[in-house]
């Protein structure tokens, strides 16, 4: 009968259709499985050798919520992974006191942390108060943490800072080379900037208070549009950060405006983690991360917030390519 | 989880709501607070309201005709299963990224969201009205817009109310992530934790539902008002 | 001057680590602009599939526990007429408080995760197809059921061989508005950290329009061919009724 052909002909499309979303399903989900844990003695001295004891310790790896915390939290989970621990990734909490109450909270073991975020935005210190060494910075960083029952491990090569940036036509426009320079200009420009810039002294805060701005308007968009606002000519100023790629990749479109006052610390990335987590836990877990994150100079973090910020790579896969590069997994 | 526990964080959302409390992230600046609440719920309700009329317009005319001609069932009932299956973040996403943020933009794509029961429920409406009453008003000598306005609007609106109800439901929930384009509303203590801590979370969700359950028992109690009595024995 | 302080960097990377990049060469995916960057797509494709397999689950366990509960609600209700309006009232509360702030307000009692999100859409689900369900049954004209009676059918009989078979196409109308509705919120449960296809809209990817735009391509073919499937389903189980596109 005609219309059993037809019933048979749109019960087939609907297993059709179902069949190609479950497919869908079923094979990328097989190829997303993680590396696994053991490496073969490879080449180098610097490769991470995996050990056995290490397999009895389950760790949960944080990170912040926008791309360059995510590769960060990546290169360390599969790091210590490649040591031989059992590691879960929560990445993308959220801002920095999500993420250090998260650690508090034992609902991740650990996550990296700009050293003057850590100092500004935990412990209240004026930007004028954070030191300029890396070293300095850390160990001031670590002795508030450990008040706290926290431990903070030693800094990467590479530190980052918060940054007024514009483009080029507004710089050229309102002659704009320094922030002092918006003085008197400010109130007619808008500025975006992610929603906890209003209370932090290293953002909107420290502009009005330290740097005497006032803006024409403040809206708070997501950090990942902070470059779209621009590009849309919905915001005069924007807030950037000195890592990005876009700084370098796009530099005919836009810029950003020196901090002469220094309210904008730059802060190397140390590792946040309770203290009983990292004894219990035994020294790879310390001595991975610290090794593994010797190879992020500046230059190196801009080529990785590139792949995944302009090329949109994965944080994963961006990772991995670094860390193999580096000869630290084989 | 205690109950203990439980209605402890609900009593900090109260709180939250109505004084500000210590912000997070050290400033200083203290977060939450009445007057805040009161300029989000301004927003929330403004970008709701505005998304909602843009809606009306482009879909309840249009409905109202097609139903009226009997035409274009498949557009219409299409259009209402494709609009039921839209995702709001994505929605939210694209306009951000394609055509800017800001309550210009963003209102017009959440009127998208609305456009689909809209339409659905005045073309069903329309086309439910008896069609003996239609006969006589076009005896009567009516005008095919008399007819509409007169005969078949009247008679349809307890559906077309019930359609007017689902967009508005929908979309006073998206403009729930409408903080992520940039439109301040009720969303922003629910997205932004990282601000308003705990509490504001609760607090905001809290508002939202609140908000929600407002909104439809007035549309209700709009429905009940507009609807003539001898209709009123049938909607439930 | 606060310059980025850097140590005596190790540079262990291979040279061929870094790419050149200048404005005019970047890919399609990083100019602001793009609509949709085919290559990008075709490359990276398979990044869907675990998000789209928490999504399948999330709805699929949604959609069974609403339809359990809803139909030994309804079948309790259509019994029990007193429950009738106290139900019909819960279940219109249910509908109203959007699905984002019902999944914060469990976050106190249930907390962040899956099983937030599953009670939340099997919530939206159940009084989706309570409604229906209660509509289906009510519909059943009494003409109908006397004649049954006479024939002397018990009522039980009467509930299971007459009423619900006369009732199916309106359930099956209520599966899928449900479905599609709940393949669509399930995209926020990326908020309360549920995975599903919302990790794709959002993150890093809130401003790239072409992954965006392939994770609603892949909820419009699931939408898709759940619809046809409930479609399917129901001119197999009622072949005497014209099936009527709702």
């Amino acid at each position: 009968m005609r219309t059993d052909q037809t019933r048979m002909r749109v019960l087939l499309a609907a297993l059709a259709a179902l069949a190609l979303t479950l497919a869908l399903a079923a094979c990328g989900s097989s190829s997303d499985s993680t590396t696994s844990g053991s490496t073969e003695g490879g080449s180098g001295a610097g490769t991470i050798q995996s050990n056995p004891d290490n397999g009895k310790v389950s760790l949960t790896i944080g990170s912040k919520n926008f791309p360059e915390q995510e590769i960060l939290g990546e290169i360390y989970a599969q790091a210590l992974t490649a040591a031989g621990y059992k590691v879960k990734s929560a990445l993308n909490l959220g801002s920095e006191t999500v993420a250090l109450k998260a650690v508090k909270t034992g609902q991740i073991s650990g996550y990296p942390e700009y050293a003057s975020t850590a100092l500004t935005s935990f412990f209240g210190l004026e930007p004028e108060e954070v030191p300029a060494d890396a070293t300095e910075a850390w160990e001031k960083a670590n002795e508030e943490f450990e008040k706290e029952g926290l431990q903070a491990f030693e800094p990467t090569p590479f530190a980052s800072a918060n940054a007024v940036g514009t483009t080029k036509e507004t710089a050229e426009k309102y002659d704009l080379e320094t922030v002092s320079d918006l003085e008197g200009v400010s109130e007619e420009l808008s500025l975006y900037g992610s929603p906890e810039c209003r209370q932090r002294i290293d953002c909107l805060a420290g502009l009005e208070k330290l740097y005497g701005l006032k803006f024409k308007s403040f809206t708070p968009v997501d950090i990942g549009l902070r470059y779209t606002v621009l590009e849309k000519g919905q915001a005069d100023l924007s807030i950037l950060f000195t890592t990005d790629p876009q700084l370098s990749a796009e530099s005919d479109k836009f810029v950003i405006l020196e901090d002469d006052k220094e309210v904008f610390p730059a802060g190397n990335i140390i590792f946040v983690t309770e203290k009983k987590v990292a004894e219990e836990a035994g020294p790879d877990y310390e001595e991975t991360i610290l090794k593994v994150q010797e190879g992020l100079d500046l230059k190196v973090m801009q080529e990785l917030d590139a792949r995944v910020e302009l090329e949109k790579e994965t944080p994963k896969a961006a990772a991995k390519a670094y860390l193999e590069s580096a000869g630290y997994i084989g | 989880m205690s109950l203990h526990l439980v209605s402890a964080s609900f009593g900090g959302a109260v709180e939250f709501i109505f004084a500000p409390q210590e912000s997070n992230v050290t400033g200083g600046k203290k977060v939450g607070g009445f007057d805040k609440t009161m300029e989000l719920l301004i927003g929330h309700l403004e970008v709701t309201i505005l998304a909602l009329a843009i809606a009306l317009l482009i879909a309840l005319p249009l409905g109202l005709y097609l139903g009226h001609k009997g035409r274009g069932e498949l557009f219409a009932v299409g259009i209402g299963n494709a609009g039921r299956a839209i995702p709001e973040l994505a929605v939210i996403a694209l306009v951000a990224t394609l055509i800017g943020i800001g309550m210009r933009n963003v209102a017009p794509a959440l009127a998208l969201l609305g456009i689909a029961p809209i339409l659905v429920n005045a073309y069903v409406g329309v086309r439910q009205v008896d069609p003996a009453a239609v006969d006589a008003a076009r005896g009567m000598g009516m005008s095919e817009l008399s007819i509409i306005r007169k005969v078949e609007f009247p008679l349809a609106i307890p559906t077309v109310m019930g359609g007017i109800r689902s967009a508005a439901i929908v979309i006073l929930a998206t403009a729930t992530i409408a903080p992520l384009a940039g439109v301040e509303t009720l969303g922003d203590f629910i997205i932004n934790r990282n601000v308003y801590g705990e509490n504001g979370l609760l607090a905001g969700a809290l508002l939202v539902a609140l908000l929600a359950l407002a909104l439809e028992g007035s549309l209700a109690l709009l429905q009940r008002r507009l609807t003539s009595d001898g209709l009123k024995v049938k909607t439930a | 001057m606060a310059s980025p302080v850097v140590f005596a960097a190790a540079g262990q990377v291979g040279g061929d680590f870094f790419k050149e990049r200048e404005s005019g060469t970047l890919p399609c995916q990083a100019n602001e602009n793009h609509l949709f960057c085919f290559d990008w797509a075709r490359e990276n494709i398979d990044r869907y599939g675990t998000p789209t397999q928490q999504h399948l689950e999330i709805v699929l366990l949604s959609v069974v526990i609403g339809f359990a509960i809803a139909f030994a609600l309804a079948l309790f209700a259509h019994r029990t007429r007193w429950a009738q309006p106290p139900l019909l009232a819960a279940t219109g509360v249910l509908y109203t408080i959007p699905s984002i702030a019902f999944f914060f307000l469990l976050l106190p009692v249930t907390g962040f995760g899956r099983d937030t999100a599953i009670i939340v859409l099997s919530a939206y689900t159940l009084q989706i197809i309570y409604r229906n369900t209660m509509l289906g049954l009510d519909n059943v004209p009494d003409s109908v059921k006397d004649a049954a009676r006479g024939m002397g059918l018990t009522n039980r009989q009467i509930l299971w061989k007459v009423e619900l078979p006369l009732a199916t196409p309106e359930i099956i109308a209520g599966l899928r508005v449900a479905t599609a509705s709940t393949i669509a919120i399930t995209t926020l449960v990326v908020l309360i950290s549920a995975g599903g296809l919302g990790t794709q809209m959002y993150g890093s990817n809130f401003n790239f329009p072409t992954a965006i735009l392939i994770a609603v391509g892949i909820i419009a073919l699931m939408v898709l061919a759940f619809d046809l499937l409930f479609l399917t389903t129901q001119r197999l189980l009622t072949p005497w009724r014209k099936v009527r596109p709702r």
